[in-house]
């Protein structure tokens, strides 16, 4: 149990949580219940916890997969500072905003299932975990290998004899060198190469 | 897409099955709602919402059965093992039971998600007439229970124009267990996401559990008859089409038409997952009756990188390559049970297992065998489970691909390989395997290492260097070990990993690779074994395809992955 990151949990249930409410509003709205401006509260509200609990906070070890396109929320958060950052905030926003949706039949699964977030987050809070946002990678290098298939068949071109300072080298060339025996250049060439 | 049809038909066919009894089962229970004399007067107040809250109730009552039959994994073993028989296109659907219980599980959450929303309007309407004053049949009808001598009467479950909604959901029976068999459904569903089950075991392990209250719930959740239909006496007495019309007479004593009568109906739940869970119970008995057995711990050994190797014996264990076992240590916590696989070789007469730091369980098991304390830490062992590994031996050529940890089951099977090559087995099938190890440093697989080592000697002292063709591929690599390896590349074994076979860096390009195994093995049937990430999987599934001629006599690439 020493390993487990709450929040993660948390996260999840409540991202879950504001996609219920969400739904039970638009059925509360639509069909015009009784007392259905409570339905339209919870439109509002869920949308709110969607847009919060968005972008996945970054694990403490080893590396988290982001939500996709979860880099502009992300960006918007980082913003509200410590508002994102602390659990206990997070915890006592749902609470909060569970409440108003609990009088309505339509929207009390999403109350429920809201303060049961709430509660969990509440849990990682005290055990101190914190948001931390996902940073982007730098990019992956790309794979130089991609375009070769077979290793060269001819060995380099290499200076002819002369300009060679070793003499022992002749006799280590591997075969593949020029056939023939090594050319003699009509004009000089002197190797660089120290 | 000719290769993948081929390959997968028994299984779509079970998919079609499955969603045609799903459309045929919901079809047939809407009209019914729809249509049946004996709902004209609910229907009268509750409109479609009646047949759509009752269809999906049905198709929830077949998926809830169908939920716990994929993860019998005993029962799932058995016929798999008695279906030997079988082609292996037919056995394949067994490998994919998580998926189909992952399927009916988004199923029932989108049924639930349909049925709530029904019953919401229902409700709604059911409160709305119970209101109304107008004097309507609707309201007629829902000031039944007033008039009718017998308790039978009631038609609408709201008995008086002030109860709230939240007050009749929380104290009836349906309404209560609706309410908490559905928050089980997201708990379940939020804590089993791949993130969550990945990274925090744990968490999806217990919180997995809460099933129990949903099919208690969904037993009991029919149990008030809450929709009413009327009952046979009233309708052959005042039936709807002939009495509907003159409902402000009904309380008129000469009149030819009484107060119709209702009466809801036993509940129907039961009837349908009763047998999935005799099944499942006799399941988790069978798994805690194996579990009980004494298990001995022979030897225990210390790889490098903490890497902790059992060696265990327990009475009537047997089997095949590449199983895995669910592991409980009762002195680190009484309830987990944490899936191995075997590393050991059917032919040894002993079954052992490599435990890797992982997670908390993991650690605090490698801690406790460190201190080598006596007596050892007691061990329990539910299976061995069966899983396609044990179709290895079945292809003449074969191509097995580990990436980092996935490379466990290929030891089982590598040593198996040997033994009954060694055996002179004649049902080995296998004629030869190429091997494909990826990962990103040999670190924690440094006792993989040690098992090619020594099964590349053995090849040598037999002769039959060309059976197994391996091949390491580092993905971790930096320019460091690429200078060490070029300097060294004359020597005769790899630098890092003392094999004859050297490392290679980065990727396999497996276009190169099986391209090369198609022209070698131009009429072979060429099994691909694959234990690790999706994405490896998607691409070599793609290459099965490309590389898989379409006349079934030529080169034909089965793709195979292991699951947990």
């Amino acid at each position: 149990m020493g390993q487990i990151e709450w929040a993660m949990w948390a996260n999840e249930q409540a991202l879950a949580s504001g996609l219920i409410l969400v739904a039970g509003g638009i059925v509360a709205t639509a069909g015009r219940f009784t007392q259905w401006y409570f339905g339209t509260y919870a439109i509002a509200a869920g949308v709110l916890v969607c847009l919060l609990e968005y972008p996945r906070g970054s694990r403490a070890k080893g590396s988290t997969l982001e939500r996709c396109g979860q880099r502009y929320l992300t960006a918007v958060l980082k913003l509200l500072g410590p508002l994102s950052r602390n659990y206990y905030f997070r915890a006592a926003l749902h609470l909060a905003l569970s409440v108003p949706a609990g009088f309505l039949l339509a929207t009390i699964l999403g109350t429920v299932c809201l303060v049961i977030a709430s509660i969990i987050y509440l849990l990682a809070a005290v055990r101190g975990e914190q948001w931390t946002p996902i940073e982007p990678r730098p990019k992956e290098r790309p794979q130089v290998g991609g375009t070769i298939k077979q290793p060269p068949s001819n060995p380099p071109p290499r200076p002819p004899v002369e300009a060679r300072k070793k003499p022992g080298e002749e006799d280590a060339t591997p075969a593949g060198g020029p056939p023939g025996g090594p050319r003699v250049n009509p004009i000089p060439v002197t190797d660089e190469v120290v | 897409m000719g290769n993948w049809v081929v390959n997968h038909w028994f299984s779509v066919l079970i998919l079609v099955i499955w969603f045609g009894l799903n459309v045929f089962l919901f079809v047939q229970a809407f009209l019914q709602y729809e249509t049946d004399d004996k709902y004209y007067y609910t229907r009268e107040i509750l409109g479609s919402a009646l047949a759509w809250a009752r269809a999906s109730a049905r198709c929830l009552n077949y998926n809830s059965m169908l939920i716990l039959v994929p993860v019998c994994r005993n029962l799932l073993s058995f016929v798999r093992g008695t279906c030997s028989f079988c082609s292996r296109t037919l056995r394949k659907p067994l490998d994919h039971n998580l998926t189909f219980h992952k399927l009916v599980a988004y199923m029932i959450c989108l049924l639930t998600a349909v049925h709530i929303i029904a019953h919401l309007f229902n409700f709604e309407r059911y409160s709305r007439s119970r209101r109304a004053t107008d004097g309507s049949l609707a309201s007629v009808l829902s000031n039944l229970s007033h008039h009718g001598k017998e308790g039978d009467a009631w038609l609408n479950p709201i008995h008086s124009p002030d109860t709230t909604l939240l007050y009749v959901t929380f104290t009836s029976i349906a309404g209560l267990t609706g309410v908490i068999i559905t928050i089980a459904l997201i708990l379940m569903v939020t804590s089993a996401v791949e993130f969550i089950r990945k990274h925090y075991f744990e968490v999806f392990w217990y919180t997995h559990h809460l099933f129990i209250i949903y099919i208690i719930g969904l037993v009991i959740h029919g149990v008030g008859g809450i929709v009413r239909g009327q009952t046979k006496k009233s309708m052959e007495e005042s039936h709807p089409h002939e009495c509907a019309e003159s409902f402000e007479k009904w309380d008129d004593p000469d009149h030819h038409c009484r107060h119709p009568q209702f009466e809801g109906h036993f509940p129907q739940s039961w009837e349908w997952i009763l047998a999935p869970c005799i099944l499942y119970a006799f399941e988790r008995i069978l798994r805690f009756y194996r579990s009980r057995q004494k298990v001995v711990i022979t030897k225990v050994i210390m790889h490098p990188s903490k890497v902790l190797e059992l060696q265990m014996k327990k009475r009537g264990f047997s089997m095949e390559v590449g199983q895995y076992v669910f592991v409980n240590c009762p002195s680190i916590s009484f309830l987990e049970w944490h899936p191995f696989t075997l590393t050991s070789a059917p032919e040894e007469d002993f079954f052992s297992i490599h435990v890797r730091v992982a997670g908390d369980w993991t650690e605090k098991l490698i801690k406790a065998f460190e201190q080598q304390k006596l007596p050892l830490p007691r061990i329990e062992v539910d299976g061995p489970f069966g899983t396609v590994s044990e179709d290895v031996f079945q292809y003449e050529v074969a191509m097995l691909i580990g990436a980092g940890i996935g490379v466990t089951p290929f030891a089982s099977i590598l040593k198996s390989i040997w033994y009954k090559f060694q055996r002179a087995d004649h049902k080995l099938k296998t004629q030869k395997i190429y091997f494909y190890w990826i990962c990103r440093e040999t670190g924690a697989f440094a006792w993989f290492n040690d098992l090619l080592n020594s099964l590349e000697k053995e090849m040598e002292e037999l002769g039959k260097v060309g059976f197994l063709n391996y091949r390491l591929f580092l993905t971790g690599w930096d320019s460091n070990i690429v200078g060490h390896a070029a300097i060294n590349f004359d020597k005769a074994t790899d630098i890092l990993t003392g094999l004859k076979q050297k490392t290679s860096f980065g990727r396999p390009m497996w276009d190169n690779e099986f391209s090369t195994i198609a022209t070698a093995h131009p009429k072979s049937v060429v099994g691909v074994f694959l234990c690790g990430p999706q994405g490896l999987a998607k691409s070599l599934r793609k290459c099965c395809q490309r590389h898989s001629s379409l006349d079934p006599r030529k080169v034909q690439f089965y793709f195979n992955k292991e699951n947990f």
